[in-house]
């Protein structure tokens, strides 16, 4: 019954329904959207890793596990690597930041394509050993690229040669020679991708690279994809900390301006059901599950509205970000936003069921 | 003689409004018995709604005795009160108040659920249902009803848990003759077939006409006619 009544009193009101949920699902939606992206571009990274197809990574020493690597491994270890027992192909990355936290990948096209099985290219051919680059169909999509456009990089204009399947280490790469060049970075390397004959010899791999090489971070592909996670990216733990904050405040003030006015507006029917015998708990109860109500309206439209985000994302800047849809999330976005509305009706409610029976009732 | 139903022995009640007391009830004494019908006229401003509201557990007592059904309402807390509107009043105002956003179906249902009495409607609450001429209207909002139809949806609530006393503040001050008659017959009626005790506040004497006995509230004080 009082259920009913909850419901009708939100149907009878029902823009102020309509926008105070719209409002609660806001932070529902910023909450997913942003782990939507932090996981979804993790992820994408870590199935463009693999896609190299590579079992070991070298990294140059000093770099933390995910972050850019600077090119300062000497070129000369990917042939020593090769030589070593169980190691049947090795091949160096240039990776040469643009600016923020975009890069270029400068690689040896031969040697990527024999390690990672081959690349499918939906429209031209790799490029030659000329100022020319290919690019991933999500880059050329957002950037609105075709075979035979010209990109500017580094401040020289480079040929679109090919546009490959995406998944396979980067969205754009350059010929590695050329790169070091224009970078003034000739004989180094950014990366160093090992593919073994055996894999289950791995361990004993790393094992015997890590004592030649003792300052190098070495990795097996599989350690390297379990650090693809939200928690080896402090400034993502942080943001999503930040967002999970505004949400509760926005919860809580969007609730307590639309609970606030709606006793002021009811303070009849408050009147009313006290003179029928509704006790503090009774009227406390009608305002909390209204509330509850609201929360949970609202963290559909939050979650609906991720997916709109997810759409964007995927149709205006599919380079830039993707948006995973985490389920895990649904229930934590929405219990943190209900949280802050609870808070929210808080003052609301107790006002409400002190309020005095007779004083509403002789309002006119 | 039984005992009565409501027993009130020099009741004051001072409200203090700013820096000047008003000093509604000035000693009121009164004794209803089980199935009367009662009316309490008098001037406007003499303390007959501040009476019932007593009677009726919104607001306390200041001194005096005051015993319903049994209960004395000088000894009750906010709580205890609260049940006794619950389960021991019911009221009927001038201005009908039902919930606006409820059908009068759900308007009788809440005041149950309230009361938490669940399970059918009683054979008796039905026919009072029937003589009250609303059993087509239950899924009407109460803006789809006349003045007379909301206040006839009005007393079904308030006896649908079946009070020891029901509190009718001015029923018929807002409607028409026809509908005056209508609700005030129903009264009768409620009175007669199930014997509930009713006391009645009105301005009217053709309306007074109706009650078995007449009291006259001045100056916060209650006369016999
Ligand atoms: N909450 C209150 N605070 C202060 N004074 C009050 C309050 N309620 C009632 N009074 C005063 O108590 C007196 C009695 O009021 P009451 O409402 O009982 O009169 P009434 O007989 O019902 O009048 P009417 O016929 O106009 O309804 C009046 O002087 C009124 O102003
Ligand atoms: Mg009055």
């Amino acid at each position: 019954m009082v259920y009913k009544l909850v419901w009708e009193n939100l149907k009878h009101r029902p823009v102020r329904t309509l926008l105070s949920s719209l409002a609660i699902g806001l932070g529902v939606t910023m909450m997913l959207t942003l782990v939507g992206v932090g996981e979804g571009m993790l992820r994408e990274q870590e199935a463009r890793t693999r896609g190299v197809g590579a079992d070991i990574i070298i990294r140059p020493s000093g770099s933390s596990v995910i972050g850019i690597a600077p090119p300062n491994i000497n070129e000369k270890l990917v042939a020593w690597v090769l030589e070593q027992p169980h190691v049947a192909q090795s091949t160096g990355v240039v990776i040469y930041p643009l600016g923020g936290v975009s890069t270029v990948h400068g690689v040896d096209f031969e040697e990527l394509t024999k390690m990672s099985g081959g690349f499918t290219f939906l429209s031209g051919r790799p490029f030659k050993d000329a100022q020319e680059a290919i690019i991933d169909e999500y880059f050329a999509k957002e950037k609105k690229l075709k075979a035979g456009s010209t990109v500017k990089i580094l401040n020289r204009d480079w040929i679109v040669s090919g546009i490959f399947r995406g998944g396979k280490l980067t969205r754009m790469m350059l010929p590695k020679k050329i790169l070091q060049d224009v970078t003034a970075t000739t004989g180094k390397v950014s990366v160093i991708y090992v593919k073994l004959d055996d894999l289950s010899k791995s361990a004993e791999v790393i094992t015997h690279l890590k004592k030649t090489l003792p300052d190098y971070p070495i990795y097996s592909m599989d350690e390297l994809a379990s650090q693809f996670s939200v928690n080896s990216v402090p400034e993502l733990k942080t943001f999503i900390g930040v967002v999970i904050s505004l949400s509760v405040l926005f919860g809580f003030l969007v609730v307590f301006l639309a609970m606030y006015t709606a006793i002021l507006e009811r303070t009849r029917e408050i009147g009313i059901l006290k003179a029928l015998g509704a006790g503090q708990g009774y009227v406390l109860g009608i305002l909390l599950r209204e509330t509850i109500l609201l929360a949970v309206i609202g963290s559909a439209f939050g979650i609906g509205m991720s997916y709109v985000t997810q759409w964007m994302i995927a149709t205006f800047i599919p380079a830039s970000m993707t948006q995973a849809i985490v389920y895990e999330w649904w229930p934590i976005a929405s219990g943190i936003t209900l949280g802050g509305a609870l808070l929210g009706v808080f003052y609301p409610a107790i006002k409400a069921s002190r309020q005095d029976a007779l004083e509403s009732l002789s309002y006119d | 003689m039984t005992k009565p139903i409501i027993g009130i022995r020099d009741l004051r009640k001072t409200f203090r409004s700013g820096e000047v007391d008003v000093h509604a009830l000035r000693g009121v004494d009164l004794a209803v018995e089980r199935g009367e019908f009662l009316a309490v006229v008098g001037p406007s401003g003499s303390g007959k709604s501040t009476l019932f509201h007593i009677l009726g557990g919104l607001t306390p007592p200041t001194a005096g005795t005051v015993m319903i059904d049994g209960q004395d309402l000088m000894k009750m807390s906010d709580s205890d009160r609260t049940r006794l509107r619950k389960t021991s009043v019911g009221f009927v105002f001038q201005k009908y108040n039902l919930l606006p956003t409820l059908t009068v179906g759900d308007n009788i249902k809440i005041a149950r659920d309230i009361a938490h009495v669940k399970g059918p409607l009683d054979k008796q609450f039905l026919e009072v249902l029937d003589a009250l001429g609303i059993t087509d209207k239950m899924d009407r909002k109460p803006r789809q009803l006349s003045g007379g139809e909301q206040q006839r949806v009005a007393i079904a609530r308030s006896i649908v848990n079946h009070p020891a006393i029901l509190l009718a503040d001015e029923p018929t001050g807002n409607l028409d003759t026809e509908n005056s008659t209508a609700v005030l017959g129903l009264l009768r009626d409620l009175n007669k077939r199930l014997g509930q005790t009713i006391l009645m506040i009105t301005h009217n004497p053709d309306a007074a006409a109706y009650a078995d006995r007449v009291v006259h509230m001045r100056d916060g004080q209650l006369h016999a006619a």
